[in-house]
This record gives C-alpha cells, structure tokens and sequence, in this order.
C-alpha cells in the first residue's frame, strides 16, 4: 500500500497528489511515467510523474477526471491508500544542450511537462514554454512554469485570461520568428500534440511528444500500447513514451483510444450509479 | 504375481455445455475413494520408472503407497520433500509426455494417473491445513539472496533457499505474485486460490515478496548487488509477445494472447464492470497458434459469451504443441479448428476495428529444423474469415528490461539469458538464471527444475 502524503485540487478537475514511494523517488527522471491501481478492483493505469523528492520518499503525480478511475482517485484524500504504485516506467526524455527548446503544454501536462523544462534548462538550453488551456478557470502552476523558463506564454481557447486561441500559434510564430528553434516538446491532450507535430514539420525542427495510448502492464509484456512510429510498431511503454512527433502514425493512436469508449461508458455509469445509492 | 488393473480412474469433469460458459475449474478432482482405487493399481516397481521421467525426481511410488494406506501427512510429506507447488503441477504439468510416460503401465496403455493423484494430495494438504507436520525452521546462513520474478522458477529457487537457511527475497514487476499461472493459465483450469496457497506456502518459509519492483528500472542487478545480496536467480519468465508482422495487425479488436490473457486472469475482466477492467468479447473469434496459451486463448474467448470461436493453426492436428487434454477439451467445448491455415492480412473498416482476416490455405512439405514438417503457402488459396475479435498467440521471448540494464549478462539472439544447464549459472559474477527466460517458453515443470537446480548450486557458492 502507498499513501497519499498530499491531495490537492489544482483546479477543479484536475488533482495532484504526493505520494510516499521512497525507491521509485530514488530512480525517477524526467519524461517518466507510475502505473497505478487503487484498489483490488481497479484497473491499472499510467500517470506522468510530474516531480519527485528524493529526500521526502515521494512521488508526484497530476491528474485529469476523465472516467471511472481517475474520478475515484480523486475521492481520495491526504492519508489514505492505494494498492498499487509501479515505476519509473518508460524511458526518461532525452535532455542535452540543444540550443533553444521550446515546450508546449496543454491540460493536465502544465505539470508534467515541468520537470523536463527544469532539466532543459539546467543543461544550459534556452527554454521557452507555452501553457494552454480551454478557459481561466483551468489554469494552474503559471508561476512554477514560468520560474523553470526564460520566458512563458500563456493561451486559453476563448481568451477569458492571457492570449486568446490554441497552444500552436504561438509557435508558428516563434518558427517563423527571428530566433532558432532547436527542439520542441510536446505534451498534452493527443490532439494537441498532433497538431504542434504539424506545425513545426514545415520548419523541420525536431519535435518530441510523450504518447498516451492504453496500458496494462506498462513493462512490455501485453502489447496493448502499441503505436506505430516511422512505419514500425513500438511499444509505448518500453520504447516510448516519447516519440518523434513527425513520425508517429495519429489516425491509428486516435483509434487505438477509443477500443473501450462503450465499456468506458458503461464502467462509468454503474459507479456514478452506486455512488449516487 | 498379481493381475495388473488397466482401469484408470477418470477424472469427474464439468458437462462440456455447462462449463464453456463459466470459469469454474473444469476437472472437479478425485475423490479419497477414486483415489485410493487409482493408487491401488500402482504395482510398486523396484526400477521406478515414473521417477525418471519426473524433472524434480518426486518419489511418486512413495507418495502414492501413502495414499493407498490412507497415510495422507505422509504423502504430502513425500510430494513436497521435492515439489513446492504439488496443487499446480498436478494440473498443468504434461504428465502424458513426462512421469505416465516412463510409467511402466504406459506399455499398456494405462499408466497410474500420477499428476491427478498429486493434485489429489495437494487439494486434500489445503483443506486440513496444518495436519501435514511442519518443516523445523532450519539455522540461518546469513546470506541474503534476490530473486527476480515470482513464476515457478522464483517461487521453487526461493522456497528451497529458504529451507536451507538463507534470507530470500522475491522482486515481483506485477501487483500478484506467481507469473504465467497468475496472470496467463486461466482460472477454469488453474483456480487462482490454488496458486495463491501456494504463494502463501513458499512466504511461510520466511521469504518475502516485494510485488510492484521491476527490476532494471526501479533498480539493477548490480544494484542489487551492491547492496548487500550476495546472489541473484532471474526467473522472469519469456512475457514478450510475438506478433505476425502482417499488414492490419494493430487494429482495433487484435490481441496478443499476453494481453487478453492478463485482461481476463489478473484483472479479472470476466467479471467487468464489477472489476474495472474491460475486455472486448466479441462474437466471432479466431484465435491464431495451436499451443497451450491459444488453447487457452480461445477457452476464455468462448466463456466470455463468443458465438463463434476459432483456432487457426498453419500445420495439422498432429504437429500442435499444446497438451492433447486441452485440445480435446477445446473441441468436446465447441471451439471449430481451422488446420493448416495462416493469415496473410487482417481486413479493417473506416472505425479501424478488425471485420476479417485474410487467410491462406496451406500444405505440408519436408520437415524443417525444429523436425515437423514444414507448412508451405497453397498458392491462390486466399479466403476470408469474419471476426471481430483476434488473438495473437504465436509465442514470447524474454523481456529485454533486464538484460539492456545488466553488463555482463550473456543473451542469445533470441534474448534468452545464457546459463548453464545443470546449474543455472549465469555468465556474469554472482547471477544465476532459470525457466522460461532460459529455455524460452517451455513447461512449469521445468521452469521448477531450473529453480531447484539453481538453489542448489547456488547454497554450494554461499557456503563455499
Ligand atoms: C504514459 C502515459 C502517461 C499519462 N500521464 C497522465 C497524467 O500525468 N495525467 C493524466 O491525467 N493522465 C495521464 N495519462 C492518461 C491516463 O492514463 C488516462 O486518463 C486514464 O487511464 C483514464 O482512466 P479512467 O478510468 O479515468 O477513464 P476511462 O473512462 O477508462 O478512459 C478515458 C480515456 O482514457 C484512456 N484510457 C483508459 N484506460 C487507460 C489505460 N489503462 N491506460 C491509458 N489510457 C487509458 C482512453 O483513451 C479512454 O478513452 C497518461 C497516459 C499514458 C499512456
Ligand atoms: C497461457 C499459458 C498456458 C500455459 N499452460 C501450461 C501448461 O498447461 N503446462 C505447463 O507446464 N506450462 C504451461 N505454460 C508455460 C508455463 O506457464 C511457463 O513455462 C512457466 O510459467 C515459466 O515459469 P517462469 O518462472 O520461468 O516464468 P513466468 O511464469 O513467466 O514468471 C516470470 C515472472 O517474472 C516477472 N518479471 C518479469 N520481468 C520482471 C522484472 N524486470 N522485474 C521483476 N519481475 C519481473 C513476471 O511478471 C512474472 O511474474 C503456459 C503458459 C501460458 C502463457
Ligand atoms: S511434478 Fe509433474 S512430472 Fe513430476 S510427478 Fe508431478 S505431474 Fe509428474
Ligand atoms: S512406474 Fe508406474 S506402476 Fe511403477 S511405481 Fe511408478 S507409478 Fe507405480
Ligand atoms: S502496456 Fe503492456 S506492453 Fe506496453
């Protein structure tokens, strides 16, 4: 059992919580992801580690209520249990002096995406963050994003706070602008990832995304995560989660996640059902 | 001399209509009486010839002489003197082709039913726990051993470790302890409180498991190593699935036999949505391999409530390596065989769900390296399957994770670790390695031996 240190609400949907895991707080790096089960009926999933804390034993994980699982882990509080917490998993991201590095978080990846901007700039990179959300009320961790980046720019999609529009165009135009972009990483929803892989692959600049398809057992044994990368299959676990975002086949990704949508759907309102009993 | 009995004892089994659409365990065990009747046909023979035939040498005229004279502790004494895990080889063990086969009844045709009389004697060691004498907890040695992987190569290396004296732990990468017979061996032919007791028998010695640990990322070999273990066993099993590599294999609906297995055993998606975890059930299934996991494979798909459910084997009857008694279970449960026949693509629609595999009809030619003949492609033989469910179950290798972190650890180039036969010994200082990510995907049985043989030498290296 691992217990829950801290539980805290970022915004309403979206959770961190620290967690007592001494050995995997040891070992962790960034790019680097848990797969947790709650209890003896849950199902395993994968979360990013967004930080870690080697003195304190602990591991931090940030997450978004999408379905049954995530919405039960965040019934959870400061001092209770899971069952379940397996790492580090994946491989870490890849972090040299590149030059300048630009990185895009959207959603729940403000978090994630913050160890890996605090390694690229302790190497020596220029980094460059911009953070996206669909709306104010969505933004979290601005300030702790902007203090591991030499400059940040924030966006909402309906422009109820910062820059109105999507995570890309301020992008184009840091490509187009007078500065060279040596490296993009891209976190956040899938979509949001295709698109960034997009919009620099006119530029040619090399563009790294941590993908997010369905996991089991998340060490290679059940080829459940499998995605296909330059035409090759991968799995995502072992091999990943980073990938060449020009690379990656998206159609097949899109597809690949939504396997379950009736299950998902039906898992999710039996819950709501018994919580509501 | 007396007349030999020929008359096996059957084993009392679930009606085939009943039991293809529940997971209840399929073979419903001897009674004391049926057991006795069986052990009674044992003649006893000086040359014991079932032993030889035995990998962990079990004194089986031993065990089943106790039987007859209603001596149960006795028995379980003698099984387990060799065989930690007697409920599960009892089962799954291919005893028609290991101790029935040397058995000397086996000339005519009836050999003594030794894996169910061991199960019989394991099922009757849990329901009187205690009444079997305990084990004198032996003198510790002081010396710490690791052992990867919680299979029956770890659970048999950490259970005789334990006996001798040392202080043993299991790192286990899954949140269960017991590797294939967990997560891959279905319950309705290995029921899970069955390998739970046995767990729970090897952590009575005094070994602990540390579940959630996957080596080679939590922490090293050398790690261990270094930090005070003075050996390390792997036993981590061969869980790394092969695909065909043909063109449509990653559409919705497609998977490896690993994945679906592990879906319904360990995360119990059988009984989803009371269990979080969902598995597609479909109602055409064709299961692709003719061994013991597609025979499970497509055993689960039908339990699961598949109208149709298919194996697809590219030889013929006689070449497929899965146990004859599942096969035969396969069959008499309503799954159609489709023999020498292999896919060429997998047919998807605009959703990218799987509608149809593409197959080919084949034939057989000279036989190839492995000595079975060779299935060739029946050119312009193409017809399609409809599915919507496929299972991939063509084999595994070792998992890389250990060996990419480990230096000096030898691997063929089919990624099994290079160790030596009799001993288990690695090529790398203090390392030894046994069962599956050894030999590649083989038996429990042997999976045991490699365990045992490995404690064994390994107790010599420590003593030293
Ligand atoms: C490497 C990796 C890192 C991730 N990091 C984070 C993170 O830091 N924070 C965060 O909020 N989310 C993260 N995710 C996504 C997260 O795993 C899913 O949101 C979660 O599994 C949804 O589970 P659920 O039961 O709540 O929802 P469900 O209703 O079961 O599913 C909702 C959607 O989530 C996806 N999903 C479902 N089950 C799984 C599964 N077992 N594995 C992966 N995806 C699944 C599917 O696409 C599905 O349509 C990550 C995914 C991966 C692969
Ligand atoms: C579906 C199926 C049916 C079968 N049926 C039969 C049968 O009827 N009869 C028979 O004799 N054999 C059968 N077999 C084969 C038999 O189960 C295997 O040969 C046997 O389990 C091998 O034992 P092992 O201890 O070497 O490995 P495994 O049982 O594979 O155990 C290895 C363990 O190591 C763990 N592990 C892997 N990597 C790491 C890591 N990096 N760190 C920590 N832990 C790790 C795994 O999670 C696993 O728990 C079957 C196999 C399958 C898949
Ligand atoms: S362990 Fe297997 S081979 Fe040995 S006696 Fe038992 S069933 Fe036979
Ligand atoms: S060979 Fe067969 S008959 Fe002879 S002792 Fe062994 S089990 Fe009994
Ligand atoms: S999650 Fe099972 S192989 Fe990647």
């Amino acid at each position: 059992m691992y217990k829950i240190l801290l539980a805290q609400d970022l915004v309403p949907n979206i959770h961190l919580f620290k967690i007592a895991a001494p050995a995997i707080a040891e070992k962790a790096q960034p790019g680097q992801f848990v797969v947790i089960r709650i209890d003896e009926i849950g199902e395993r999933i994968p979360l990013t580690i967004a930080d870690w804390d080697r003195d304190e034993g602990s591991v931090t994980i940030v997450f978004m209520e999408v379905g049954t699982t995530t919405h039960k882990l965040a019934l959870l509080q400061t001092g209770d249990f899971i069952a379940d917490f397996i790492g580090p998993l994946g491989l870490p991201t890849h972090i040299e002096k590149f030059g300048t590095v630009v990185c895009v978080a959207g959603g729940f990846a403000v978090a994630t995406i913050m160890p890996i901007a605090r390694a690229m700039r302790q190497k020596g990179n220029k980094v460059i963050s911009i953070m996206g959300a669909r709306n104010k009320g969505l933004i979290f961790w601005e300030d702790e994003l902007r203090s591991v980046s030499d400059q940040l720019i924030v966006t909402t999609d309906d422009g109820s706070y910062a820059r109105k529009g999507l995570v890309t165009e301020p992008l184009k135009e840091l490509l187009e602008g007078e500065e060279k972009v040596d490296r993009v990483i891209a976190i956040g929803p899938s979509i949001m990832m295709k698109f960034c892989a997009k919009t620099t692959e006119p530029f040619g600049v090399k563009t790294i995304v941590s993908l997010n398809p369905i996991m089991v057992d998340g060490t290679g044994m059940c080829g459940c995560c499998r995605v296909s990368v330059g035409g090759v299959t991968k799995f995502a676990c072992v091999d990943g989660p980073d990938f060449d975002g020009h690379q990656v086949d998206w159609e097949l990704l899109f597809a690949r996640q939504r396997i379950y949508l009736d299950e998902e759907k039906r898992s999710f309102e039996q819950w709501q059902r018994s919580i509501h009993r | 001399m007396a007349k030999l009995n020929l008359n096996r004892v059957p084993m009392p089994r679930q009606d085939p209509k009943v039991r293809g659409r529940n997971f209840n365990e399929v073979a419903l065990g001897y009674s004391l009486e049926q057991a006795q009747e069986e052990a009674s046909r044992c003649i006893q023979c000086p040359k014991r010839a079932c032993v030889d035939g035995c990998p962990v040498e079990i004194d089986i005229p031993g065990f089943i002489n106790a039987i007859r004279e209603g001596d149960m502790p006795e028995a379980v004494r003698l099984l387990k003197d060799k065989n930690s895990l007697p409920g599960i080889c009892g089962r799954v063990c291919p005893q028609e082709t290991q101790c029935e086969a040397t058995c000397s009844l086996a000339k005519k045709g009836a050999p003594i039913a030794i894996g169910r009389l061991e199960r019989f004697v394991a099922d009757w060691e849990r329901a009187n726990i205690g009444a079997a004498t305990s084990i004198d907890s032996p003198k510790p040695t002081g010396k710490r051993v690791a052992v990867v992987g919680s299979g029956p190569a770890g659970l048999t290396a950490a259970a005789d470790l334990a006996k001798l004296g040392h202080s043993v732990t299991i790192f286990e990468a899954l949140h269960v302890a017991g590797g294939v017979l967990m997560y891959g061996i279905p319950e309705f032919r290995l029921p899970k409180d069955i390998v739970q007791a046995e767990v729970d028998y090897v952590a009575s010695l005094g070994v602990k498991l540390e579940l959630d640990s996957v080596i080679g990322k939590l922490v090293t070999i050398d790690e261990l190593l270094n930090s005070g273990y003075h050996a390390v066993f792997l036993g981590t099993g061969a869980g790394l699935p092969m695909f065909l590599n043909i063109p449509g294999e990653n559409l919705n609906g497609i998977y490896s036999a690993n994945e679906f297995l592990t879906r319904v055993n360990l995360m119990k998606a059988y009984r989803f949505p009371e269990y979080d975890t969902p598995v597609k059930v479909g109602r055409r299934v064709a299961v692709i391999g003719g061994g013991n996991v597609a025979m499970d494979s497509a055993r689960c798909a039908l339990r699961l409530g598949a109208d149709k459910v298919y194996i697809v084997y590219r030889r013929s009857e006689v070449e497929m390596p899965a146990r004859r008694e599942e096969v035969e279970n396969a069959m008499e449960e309503g799954i159609e065989f489709k023999l020498l026949t292999n896919p060429k693509q997998m047919l998807g629609n605009e959703q990218n769900w799987v509608v149809g595999m593409e197959c080919y009809e084949m034939e057989l030619g000279e036989p190839d390296d492995s000595g079975r003949r060779r299935p060739m492609v029946k050119e312009g033989s193409e017809f399609i399957i409809d599915v919507d469910v496929v299972i991939v179950a063509l084999g595994t290798r070792p998992n890389p994770l250990i060996a990419q972190t480990t230096e000096g650890l030898e691997t063929t180039r089919w990624g099994t670790v290079v160790a030596d036969e009799e001993t288990g010994k690695a090529v790398k200082d203090k390392v030894w390695a046994g069962g599956d990510i050894v030999t590649g995907a083989a038996t429990v049985i042997s999976a045991m031996g490699a365990g045992k043989r490995s404690a064994a030498d390994i107790d010599e290296y420590l003593r030293g």
